[in-house]
C-alpha cells in the first residue's frame, strides 16, 4: 500500500501562510479529488505533496517514507506530477514526449529498453493516443495535448500520481476520457489525487473528496458527505442546490452568497 | 494499427470527428485499452550517426581547404607537404598562419553551435543565442577594458578571463531580467539593452584612447577575425572551450525534461537551478574565450541548431553535438570564404557571419511570428 500522508504540514509562500497544519491520509487504489475555492492552497498542497515545495513544518510520506529524505530521482520514480496547463516547447513527436516520463528511470527516449517501451506503449493505449505517436505534440488540440501530458505522467509508472486541474479547459468528452484514465489508474492500485473545480464531475468520479479552504482541510470523505449545501455555502461562498440523480450527485451553483467574497488565486 | 508516418491521417479519436471511444474497458476492467499496436519505434530509429559522420567529414574537408587557401601562392600539394615536413617559407605560412586559424575557426564554431543549442533548449526558444544576449559585445567590452588599462598584453590569460567575466555578466543579466516566464520580446529587449550598454562602454574606452593606431587595431579586432592568429591563441582559448563544452554537455539530459516546462522537469528529478548554472556558465566561458581570441563573431550559435533539427529532431539534448559540429563547419566555411572573396583587405569573418546571420534571424522571426507573439520564452 503506497499511502500518501501529510503530517502537520505548513507551507509559507513568501510571508503568506498558504497552508497551516494539514493532516491527510490519502489511500492507494482510490481516486481522491481535491476541491476548494481559488486561493485555498490546492496547488500549493499538491506541489508540497509532490516534493517540489519545502514545507515550513511537518512532512509528507509515501508508504511511510518521508519525501524530503528521497533523492530527486527516487522521488521522481515514486511520485508522478502533472502540473496545471502544461505545454510542450518543441514539436517533438507525441511518443517521444511520453517517453520523457521514463527519464527518472534513467531511460532515454532514443534508447528505451523493453520495459520502458512497454510502459510508453501502455500509456499511449491508456490515453487512447494510438495513431498519434508521430504527430508533433505542438500541433495537437488542447484536449489531445492534455492526454499526451497525462500519458507522459503515466509512463513513469510511479505509485503516486498527482494531477493539478487535469480537466481544466477541456471539452466534456475529453474531461470524461481523462477522468476515466485517472480512475482506472486508481483501480490498478495507485494513489491518485486530482484537483478539480467542476463539483458535479468531482462527485461523479471521486472516491474521496478533500475540501480545502484557507490553507486547511475543511472537510474530507465520500462526495456525499463533503459536498453539502451548507458546506458549499460555508467554504465556497455560494448558494447551491445539491441533487441526487440515480446515485450521482449533481451540484448546481445558484448565486454567490452576499456576505462573503472568494479569496485571491494561488 | 498500421505504422503512421507524419502526414498520414491518424486513425482513432480525432478531435471533433465524433468517433466513438473504442475499448473502454478490457477484461481486467482497466480502462482505455485501445486495441491495435502502438508505434513508438520511429523516433527511436532516427539515428544521429549519419549526420554526425557527415558533419565530421565536412569539417575535415573544410579544414583541409582552409590550409590550402590564402594570399601566399602555395600549391596544394606543397602546402600539405609543408604541414608535415620543413619546406622553408611554405611551412611557416601553413603551420604558423593557416593552421592556427583553422583550428580556431573549428573550435570557436563548435562552441558557438553547442552553446546556441544549449541556450535555445534552456529558454525553450529557437531565437536564443549568445549574440541575442549581447554576450559577444559584453565579452569584447571586458577584453577592451583590460587592453586599454595597459596592464597586460594581448596574449595574456587575463584577456580571456576578462572577456568571460563580461559575457557571464551579460548572459546572467539577461536570464535574470527575462526570467522564467518572460516573453520573447522581453528576452530580445533585455539582450539589446545589455548589448548596447556594453557597446557604449567599448566606444567610451576607444574614444578615450590616446593612441590612434591602437584604436584602429582594436576596432578591427572587434569586427571578428581569425587573421594572423597564432598557436598561442589556440592555447589560450582551447582550455576554456573544453570546459565550456563539458558544462553544456552535462546539461543534456535535463534539457530534454525542460521541454515540458520547469515544474514538470523538476518533478522528473531535474535540478533546474543547476541546469541553468551549467548553461549560463558554459555559454559565458565559451563566448568569452572565443571573443578574446577572435573578436566578436555572432549568429553562428543561432543558425547552427536550426540547420541540424530537420535531421535530428527537436530534442534539445540530441541537437547539442550535431549543432556544435554544424557551427564548426559553418565558421570554417565562412573563414575560407572571406579569403576567397576578392577584396583589397580581407573581409572580417565576423562581418560575414552577421551579414548572413541577421537575415536568417529575421526569417526565423517571420516564420514563427504567430507563436512568438504569445509563447513565453
Amino acid at each position: 500500500m503506497t499511502e500518501l500522508r501529510a503530517l502537520g504540514l505548513a507551507v509559507d509562500l513568501g510571508r503568506r501562510h498558504a497552508l497551516t497544519g494539514i493532516d491527510l491520509t490519502i489511500p492507494s487504489g482510490r481516486l481522491t479529488v481535491m476541491v476548494g475555492p481559488n486561493g485555498a492552497g490546492k496547488t500549493t498542497l499538491m506541489r508540497t505533496l509532490a516534493g517540489l515545495l519545502q514545507p515550513a513544518r511537518g512532512q509528507v510520506t509515501v508508504a511511510g517514507q518521508p519525501v524530503s529524505h528521497m533523492s530527486a530521482g527516487e522521488r521522481a520514480r515514486t511520485i508522478a506530477y502533472l502540473p496545471q496547463g502544461g505545454t510542450v516547447a518543441w514539436p517533438l513527436p507525441v511518443a517521444e514526449v511520453i517517453a520523457l516520463g521514463r527519464l527518472p528511470h534513467g531511460e532515454k527516449p532514443e534508447s528505451l529498453p523493453t520495459e520502458g517501451r512497454e510502459a510508453v506503449a501502455a500509456a499511449i493505449r491508456a490515453a487512447g493516443l494510438n495513431g498519434f505517436e508521430d504527430r508533433p505534440a505542438t500541433e495537437l488540440s488542447g484536449g489531445e495535448r492534455a492526454r499526451v501530458l497525462l500519458a507522459r505522467a503515466l509512463a513513469t509508472q510511479a505509485p503516486v500520481l498527482l494531477a493539478d486541474e487535469p480537466v481544466a479547459a477541456l471539452d466534456p468528452r475529453h474531461q470524461l476520457i481523462v477522468l476515466e484514465v485517472l480512475k482506472s489508474e486508481a483501480r490498478a492500485g495507485r494513489t491518485v489525487v486530482a484537483i478539480m473545480h467542476d463539483l458535479t464531475l468531482a462527485a461523479r468520479f471521486a472516491d474521496e473528496i478533500i475540501l480545502l479552504n484557507q490553507g486547511l482541510v475543511a472537510a474530507s470523505g465520500a462526495p456525499g458527505t463533503v459536498l453539502t449545501e451548507a458546506g458549499l455555502a460555508a467554504h465556497f461562498g455560494i448558494q447551491a442546490h445539491v441533487a441526487h440523480d440515480g446515485g450521482h450527485l449533481i451540484v448546481v451553483a445558484d448565486r454567490p452568497t452576499p456576505e462573503r467574497g472568494v479569496g485571491g488565486d494561488t | 494499427m498500421t505504422r503512421n508516418r507524419r502526414g498520414r491521417e491518424p486513425r482513432p479519436l480525432r478531435a471533433g470527428s465524433g468517433a466513438p471511444i473504442r475499448g473502454f474497458r478490457d477484461d481486467s476492467g482497466r480502462w482505455g485499452c485501445y486495441p491495435g499496436r502502438v508505434n513508438i519505434k520511429s523516433f527511436m530509429r532516427a539515428s544521429r550517426l549519419p549526420l554526425t559522420l557527415g558533419l565530421v567529414l565536412l569539417i575535415g574537408a573544410l579544414s583541409l581547404a582552409s590550409l590550402l587557401i590564402g594570399p601566399a601562392p602555395i600549391a596544394p600539394v606543397r602546402a600539405l607537404t609543408a604541414l608535415v615536413s620543413d619546406q622553408g617559407a611554405a611551412t611557416i605560412v601553413v603551420r604558423d598562419i593557416r593552421l592556427p586559424r583553422t583550428i580556431l575557426a573549428v573550435l570557436v564554431g563548435w562552441i558557438f553551435g553547442l552553446t546556441g543549442a544549449g541556450l535555445q533548449g534552456l529558454l525553450r526558444n529557437p531565437l536564443a543565442d549568445t549574440a541575442v544576449f549581447g554576450a559577444p559585445q559584453a565579452a569584447a567590452f571586458g577584453a577592451v577594458v583590460v587592453l586599454y588599462s595597459g596592464l597586460v598584453g594581448a596574449l595574456s590569460w587575463v584577456l580571456p578571463l576578462a572577456a568571460i567575466l563580461g559575457a557571464l555578466v551579460s548572459v546572467a543579466l539577461v536570464v535574470a531580467v527575462a526570467g522564467r516566464q518572460a516573453t520573447v520580446v522581453v528576452l530580445v529587449l533585455s539582450g539589446l539593452a545589455v548589448g548596447s550598454l556594453a557597446g557604449a562602454g567599448t566606444s567610451l574606452a576607444i574614444s578615450l584612447s590616446p593612441n590612434p593606431f591602437a584604436v584602429t587595431e582594436i576596432v578591427f579586432w572587434l569586427l571578428g577575425s581569425f587573421e594572423d592568429r597564432s598557436i598561442v591563441h589556440v592555447g589560450l582559448a582551447s582550455p576554456f572551450i573544453l570546459v565550456a563544452s563539458l558544462l553544456v554537455l552535462a546539461a543534456a539530459t535535463g534539457l530534454r525534461a525542460l521541454a515540458l516546462g520547469e515544474e514538470t522537469a523538476r518533478s522528473l528529478g531535474v535540478n533546474v537551478m543547476r541546469l541553468r548554472l551549467l548553461l549560463v556558465a558554459g555559454a559565458a566561458i565559451g563566448t568569452g574565450a572565443s571573443v578574446a581570441v577572435a573578436g566578436t563573431i555572432g549568429f553562428v550559435g543561432l543558425v547552427a541548431p536550426h540547420l541540424v533539427r530537420p535531421f535530428v529532431g527537436y530534442d534539445p539534448a540530441r541537437t547539442l553535438v550535431p549543432s556544435g559540429l554544424a557551427g564548426a563547419a559553418l565558421l570554417t566555411a565562412a573563414d575560407c570564404a572571406v579569403r576567397l572573396i576578392p577584396s583589397q583587405t580581407e573581409i572580417k569573418v565576423g562581418v560575414l557571419t552577421a551579414i548572413l546571420g541577421v537575415p536568417f534571424f529575421l526569417w526565423v522571426i517571420a516564420r514563427r511570428k504567430a507563436e512568438l507573439s504569445e509563447t513565453p520564452a
